[in-house]
Order: structure tokens, then sequence, then C-alpha cells
């Protein structure tokens, strides 16, 4: 593609964070100009530390966990208790808080990353694991997602797409009488199929009639649920069973564990690392992702520039579908692998829409943003389970983290945070958390 | 006459194409016209099907029932199909949109026709039915109204679904402390707006992309009903979760015809305000200086701000009015027809009413209507499944999803929304 060549900034423009990229190099060229205006250096640097995306995902984190420690606290009874007589003995108060948020964030750790009660290292840190099991399937529907958001699509059919790549690899593994290795690779091959193929239904039809995808692939979502429903009462019904449940795979097309160990830790993990360094390549090296890229930027600029807009939101669809295929494949080949059911979803659609957006639909970003939340979900059940505290808090923290990313200025005004300044602040106005285009249509 | 229509219109004299040959619309009719064979004719089912239109309540007088012999009208309507089919390509070659009451008579037909060989042999309670389509449509409705106010101000309120949700919850924790409905009622509205301010805040303010503020928002208050359900609602639920239930009020006269009267005129306080949100709506809106002003910001923020209209301002307060008629639809599932809350209640309803607002291309009435056949085949799936029909009920809880995406995709006419909608206005 002759275009790379001759046009380095706009694929530099990709997104957001290369955004302020370039008003990086615009403030260093103000800075040099007046070198001395910010006052010394180390000011400076603070400045450009706290006006960071980094600094404003920790500190949405913070946030959120502050709202949660809210919410637990409020609801629970001996805090309850302890506010009644609160202003004859307010520390009772404040203990029992201390107490009961300590408590609850504590089990949430120990739940999620670290299990201080094991003796041995290898029994610690098996709780870490669990959450990467969580982790796994999370990672690699938000890298589809946020390949859809970067190129301007929004695929919230997720959850459709793991339906029917679950349903397809889970079939593919409890019938096709193949030798272990292909086994696996068939089934999780089948998957990604499905989930593309399924993607690609809300891509063709945006394409050729303007449909809306994101009340396509919603509607698509119900579509594949009612749909496996309906086989699971009979084609895919194990025999003798009373349940709409799948037959159990078989076990040369399960995802192996990883060292040996009982499950927690499965080839699934390598496969989802394997597949961020593929979308970070694919969306950063390839020209069909830069492709993506100048579409979702400027779907007007890039038909200019001779890409048909059309073509690359199918394309964008089927990558996208693809990825989240692997998340179906990972939920019914390692996850629950004796049999599979219309849930094999398990609220995954959803949530790696927010691990993408808390990734900010980078490849890494959602890595690392889907371990968070794989360590959440890990922990809140322990937190559930010793605690008392309801698992759906998780949820809660989950959204208002994802608010907070979504809205920099409001968490500077929360924290007090200075404004990076003032060129930024008016930049800051097109700065959505997805290509601003991509609503319009 | 606009001038596109008198330009096409003096072309068309001239004799040039003014607008290309749509092959669409026969060809989805052509499509289910031999669906309807294969279903009607192949597999078609002897005996006789009873509609009955009898009700709980002593009508004035009474239809008598309707018995059809299934596999006659099975042909008749499979032939009319076929015929309408064939018919709509005349509008085609003659460079005509097919009329949407076309397509209505045509899927009235095969409606009758499918519900008489869905029961054959049995008895459909036609009042029941439809009463229980208008219960299910209810919240659909409101949220529809909702999203139409709010896309119309241009802001997509993906947040419908959050919207309902929190006026569910809210509804039934003040309706059980206060011992009243109507207080649970404005509850709801006032938790409907809340969700609203933050989809408004971020939106407008924050400029965040209001698709992700919207699902984010459903999420978030799907975490937080459930949590708060959890934690205080289950554990108390004789003050916190036993809603006290609205009366259903007779409207005297109306209320005695029949099929009609017990399904549109015997009903809670809230469905006679959904009769007035949306004929309020359908008129204020095209009608009053506030629909102008909701539109021209939804459809052209800068024309509307060089004639001193506070663009922001009236988006955020359309869409905290949009909350609040959501939040009313929400109160229906706690206070009108489930009892008392549960987790999850809506179950996707704000979904389903967003796609009734595209369905029905952001107008009041036609996304009602879109409302009332989600509502219906809704019902209608669960009225088979009790007179052991042999449609397994997973697709026809299905065709509604299908039958929208087909909307969607163009059958209905391209689907074209307020023009600004989903993009913020940067005063300049």
């Amino acid at each position: 593609m002759s275009l790379e060549s001759g046009g380095p900034t706009v694929a530099e423009t990709g997104a957001e964070e290369d955004d302020s990229l370039e008003l990086d190099q615009i403030e260093a060229t103000q800075r040099a100009e007046q070198p001395d205006e910010d006052g010394p250096r180390w000011s400076r640097a603070l400045h450009d530390i706290t006006g960071g995306s980094t600094i404003i995902t920790v500190l949405a984190v913070v946030a959120s966990l502050i709202v949660g420690a809210i919410l637990i606290a409020l609801t629970n009874p001996q805090v309850q208790a302890a506010l009644g007589y609160f202003f004859a003995r307010p520390s009772a108060t404040f203990a029992a808080i201390g107490q009961v948020v300590g408590g609850a964030y504590s089990s949430l750790f120990q739940g999620g990353v670290y299990d201080f009660s094991q003796v041995s290292f290898v029994d610690g840190i098996q709780p870490l694991f669990t959450s990467l099991g969580f982790a796994t399937p999370l990672i690699a529907a938000g890298l589809g997602i946020g390949i859809g958001f970067r190129a301007g699509v929004f695929n919230i059919g997720a959850q459709g797409q793991i339906l029917v790549a679950g349903a397809l690899a889970g079939w593919i593994g409890y019938t096709l009488p193949l030798p272990p290795g292909l086994h696996l690779i068939v089934a999780i091959l089948g998957a990604l199929l499905g989930g593309a193929v399924y993607a690609g239904i809300a891509g063709v039809l945006k394409a050729s009639t303007g449909a809306h995808e994101v009340i396509v692939t919603i509607m698509l979502n119900y579509v594949a649920y009612y749909g496996l429903s309906f086989l699971l009462s009979n084609v895919l019904k194990a025999p003798g069973s009373n349940n709409p449940i799948s037959p159990a795979e078989a076990s040369s097309a399960v995802l192996p564990s990883l060292f040996g160990s009982p499950r927690a830790l499965n080839l699934g993990l390598v496969i989802v690392i394997v597949l961020t360094v593929i979308a970070w390549w694919f969306m950063t090296r390839s020209s069909l992702g830069f492709r993506f890229r100048a579409v979702g930027e400027n779907p007007k600029a890039a038909l200019t520039a001779g890409i048909s807009v059309k073509r690359t939101v199918i394309y964008t669809m089927l990558v996208s579908g693809a990825f989240v295929g692997f998340a179906g494949a990972y939920q019914v080949l390692a996850q629950t692998t004796t049999g599979f059911t219309n849930a094999l979803d398990a609220g995954i659609g959803f949530n790696a829409i927010t691990v993408a957006l808390l990734g900010r639909n980078k490849p890494w970003g959602i890595f690392w943003a889907g371990i968070l939340f794989g360590i959440f979900q890990a922990g809140g059940y322990t937190m559930q389970a010793t605690q008392g505290i309801d698992v759906d808090i998780v949820q809660v923290l989950q959204s208002i983290i994802v608010l907070f990313i979504a809205a920099p200025p409001l968490v500077r005004a929360l924290f007090r945070l200075p404004a990076p300044n003032s060129l930024r602040r008016a930049r800051r106005v097109r700065h959505t958390t997805a290509p601003e285009e991509a609503i319009a249509r | 006459m606009t001038t596109f229509e008198a330009a096409a219109a003096a072309a068309a004299r001239r004799g040039m194409t003014p607008r290309l040959r749509d092959w669409k619309a026969p060809i989805f009719l052509g499509a289910v016209a031999i669906l309807a064979v294969i279903l009607l004719i192949v597999f078609g089912r002897s005996g006789t099907s009873t509609f009955s239109f009898a009700s709980r309540r002593t009508d004035v007088f009474s239809l008598p029932n309707l018995s059809i012999p299934v596999q006659e009208l099975g042909l008749v309507a499979a032939a009319t199909a076929v015929a309408m089919a064939a018919g709509s390509t005349l509008y085609v070659r003659a460079r005509r949109k097919v009329p949407t009451w076309y397509i209505a008579v045509f899927s009235v037909v095969l409606l009758v026709a499918f519900l008489a060989w869905a029961s054959a042999g049995h008895t459909i309670p036609l009042t029941g039915l439809l009463a229980g389509a208008l219960a299910l449509s209810v919240p659909l409705i409101f949220g529809a109204m909702g999203g139409v106010i709010s896309e119309r101000a241009g802001v997509i309120n993906v947040a419908i679904e959050g919207q309902l949700l929190s006026g569910a919850f809210v509804s039934a924790v003040v309706a059980s402390a206060t011992r009243s409905a109507i207080a649970g009622l404005l509850a709801a509205m006032i938790a409907g707006v809340l969700v609203s301010f933050v989809l408004a805040a971020f939106a407008i303010k924050y400029f965040v992309d209001q698709v992700i503020v919207g699902i984010v928002l459903n999420g978030l208050v799907l975490g937080l009903t459930n949590f708060l359900y959890q934690t205080s609602l289950s554990q108390d639920a004789g003050t916190l979760n036993s809603p006290t239930q609205l009366p259903t009020i007779a409207i005297p006269g109306l209320s005695a015809v029949p099929v009609i009267g017990p399904v549109l005129f015997n009903q809670t306080i809230i469905v006679y305000l959904m009769y007035i949100a949306v004929a309020a709506v359908s008129f204020g809106l095209f009608f009053t200086r506030w629909g102008l002003r909701l539109r021209s910001v939804g459809e052209h923020p800068q024309a509307a701000d060089t004639v001193g209209i506070n663009v922001n301002g009236t988006r955020f307060w359309n869409v905290s009015l949009a909350g609040a008629v959501a939040g009313l639809g929400g109160a229906y599932f706690t206070l009108g027809s489930v009892g008392a809350f549960t987790e999850d209640v809506t179950s996707g309803a704000g979904y389903i009413a967003l796609a009734a607002v595209i369905f029905g291309g952001w107008s009041p009435l036609r996304a009602t209507l879109a409302a009332l056949l989600f509502g219906f085949a809704n019902e209608l799936q669960s009225v088979l499944g009790i007179i052991g029909s042999p449609v397994p009920s997973d697709l026809l809880l299905m065709l509604p999803y299908l039958v929208t995406i087909v909307a969607v995709a163009g059958l209905v006419g391209q689907s074209r929304g307020p023009a600004a909608s989903g993009k913020p206005y940067f005063k300049s």
C-alpha cells in the first residue's frame, strides 16, 4: 500500500493517546520557545505525570474502590448498628467501617492475587492463577471489541458471538473423533470462524444497508441466545439429560493445564498472550490494521485516500468476531468442560466492553485491564464466600472505573489535579473514547 | 411538497429516473410468502381453531366464539401472500415505494393464518392474548418514549435499560416503605432522572461517547441493584420489597366494550399515564415550541444556537425528562405487574425499547407500535406454550429480534435518526 509510506501522520493519529502524543509535540515546541515558563524541571515533570493517562487509570481505580467501600459500609449491619449511636461514640462507627471495608478488600486481594494464609508460595499464588483463568476470555473478547472501537465500529454483540463460537467449539469438541492435538486446534479454529461469521452479519448489514451495528449486534445477541436455547433443547442436548445442556467435551479437545497445576492455569493463557501480540502487530504494523485505524479516525479521509470504508467495516467485524470467538472456545474448552448451556458466555460480553475501554483499546492495555478485572472477579467470589459481601459489587466497581476513565476531567476535578494545560484542555473537547464518526452513522 | 420531492417529480415527468428501483421489499415479501406456503400448506394442519373473545369481566354484550377451519384458511392466506408479494413488484416497476399499509395487510393476513395454524384443535383466548401483550408492552412503550425524547434532542439513550431498572428498584423500595404506590411512582421518575443526569453529564459536559456511557450505566445500575437487592431487599423483604400494588381502574362505559374494553380501559394508572405520555410526546414533539426546540438541537444544533436556543441546556433537561418517562416504565414492573423487585427484573426490556425507537423511525407513534409488536410476540409465545402448540417457544421468542434486524436493515425504508444524535455540541 502506497499510503503507508505517504501518510505516517495519519497512522499515528489512530487513537486518543496518539492524539495526546501529537499534543505533547506541540507542547514541546512551545516549551522550546518559552523555556522557563513552567518553573523548575521537577515541577514540570510532576505536571506531566499528573496529566498522563496512567495516573488517571490509577485514580479511577482508587475512586471506584472508595465508592465500593462506601457501599459496603452502608449496607453492613454492624456499621448500621454503630451509626445508631454515632454521636455518642463515633469511634465505634469508624472501627466498624474499618473492619468491614478492610476485611472486604483484604479478602478481595487474597482471593484474587495472593493468599497469605497459605504456607508455600505455590499454594499462596493459586488465587492469581484463578484470576488469570477468569482474565483469559475477558482479554480475548476485549481485544476483539477494542479492534472494533479503533475502526469506529461498536461491536456490542460479543455475547452472541461467544455463544455461537462456544457452541461450535463445543460441538466439535464432543462429536468429531480427532487425535488429541488436532482436535483442540480444529475446535478453536471452529470457534474463531463461528465468531467471525456471526459478527460478520452485522458488518455486512452495516456496509450494505447502513444498519446501525449497535442495534444489529444487540439483536443478534438475543437471536444467538434463543437459537442456542432451541438447539440445546433438541440437537445439542446430552442424551439422557432432562436439562438443556450439551454432552461433556472429549478430553482431547480440552485446553491442557500448564505446569500440571489443577486446571487453574491452562494453555488458554498462552494463546491469549499470543493473541495480544498478534493484535498489537496487526493494529500497528499491518496494512489492514492501518486501514482499520484510518477508517476509525476519519472515514471520509480514508475514502478519499482510496480505502473502501464499507469493505473495511466488514473486515473489522470479521476480525473482531474472531478474537471474541476465542473467548467462546475458552469458556467451553477450559472453564466448563462438562457440557455447555445457553449461559456459557457468563457475562463476558458486557465485561469485555469495559475491559476494552479500560485498556483504551490498545492490545497491551486491554491485556492488563483484563487481568485487573479477572482479579476482581476471582477476588469477588472469595469476598462473597468469606465476608458475605455480594459479588455484584464487582460489577459496580468495574462500571465506575470505566466511567471515570472515560472522563479524565472529572477524575482531575475529584482529586484536585491540575489540568494538563489550557492548550490541551481546548483540544480535549474532541477527546472521546471512541472515534467520533462512529456514532454518527 | 419539499423541494427535493418537487425536483424528483419534475425529473419523473421528463422521463428520468428519480429514484432507483428498490427490490428489497418484494424480495422480503416473496421470501416470507414462500415460508408461508411451506408452513401453511406443506406442513398444513387440519381441524378447526377457535378464537375466543370472552373476558373474565361480564360484558354488556359478548361476541360469539369464532371457529375457523385451519386448512382452508391456510390455503387462502398463503395464496394471498403469494399474490401480494407478486403485486409488490408492480410498485417497484413503477418506481414507487411499497406502501406501509401494503406490508401491514400482508403481515396481518399471515399472522391470523399463523395463529390458526398454531392453535389447530385448540381455543385461543384473544382477549387474554391482547391484554397480556399490552402488559408486556407498557414498559417498552415508556422506554421507547424516553428514547425518542432523548434521541430527538441529540443524545443517544442506550441507558433506557438502566432507567427502567432503577425505576423498578426505587419504586419497589419506596412503595414498600411508605405504603403508597403513588410515592413509588414519583420515586421511580426521580430514579430515572438520576440515571439521566449521569448520562447527560458525561455526554454533554465531558463529551464521552454516548453509546459507551449508556452501556456502562446499564451495567452500573444492574450491579448496584443486584448488590442492594442481595444485601438489603432480600434480607428484609417485608419492609423493603413488598410494594403496594396500584389498583385497577375501570373506565365507565369504555371498559364494557367487548375485547377492547377489558384490554385497554380496565388498567392501572400507569397504563393510563402511558396513553397520556404517548399522546403528549406525539403532539408535543411536532406541534409545540418545546418540540420544535428539542428537534432543532437534535437535528442542527449550530442553527439552534444561532437563533438563541441554549443547546446543551435543552439537551440536558430533555434527557432528564426522558429518564423520568423511562423510570415510570420501570415502576410498572414492581407496582403493576410482577409485584416485587427481583434481580434484573427488566431483563433487557430497555434494549428492546431502544430497538423499538429505531424500528419506529424515531416517531413516537410508530415506536409505540413497534413496542406493541414486541410485546405481542412475547405474549403469543407464552399463550402458544400454554395451549400446547407445535412451535418451539425459543424460536418464537427469537422472532421479534429477527424482525428488528430486517427492519433496521432497511425494509421499512432507510432508518435515519436525528442528524446530530450522538454528536456532542461544542459552542464556538
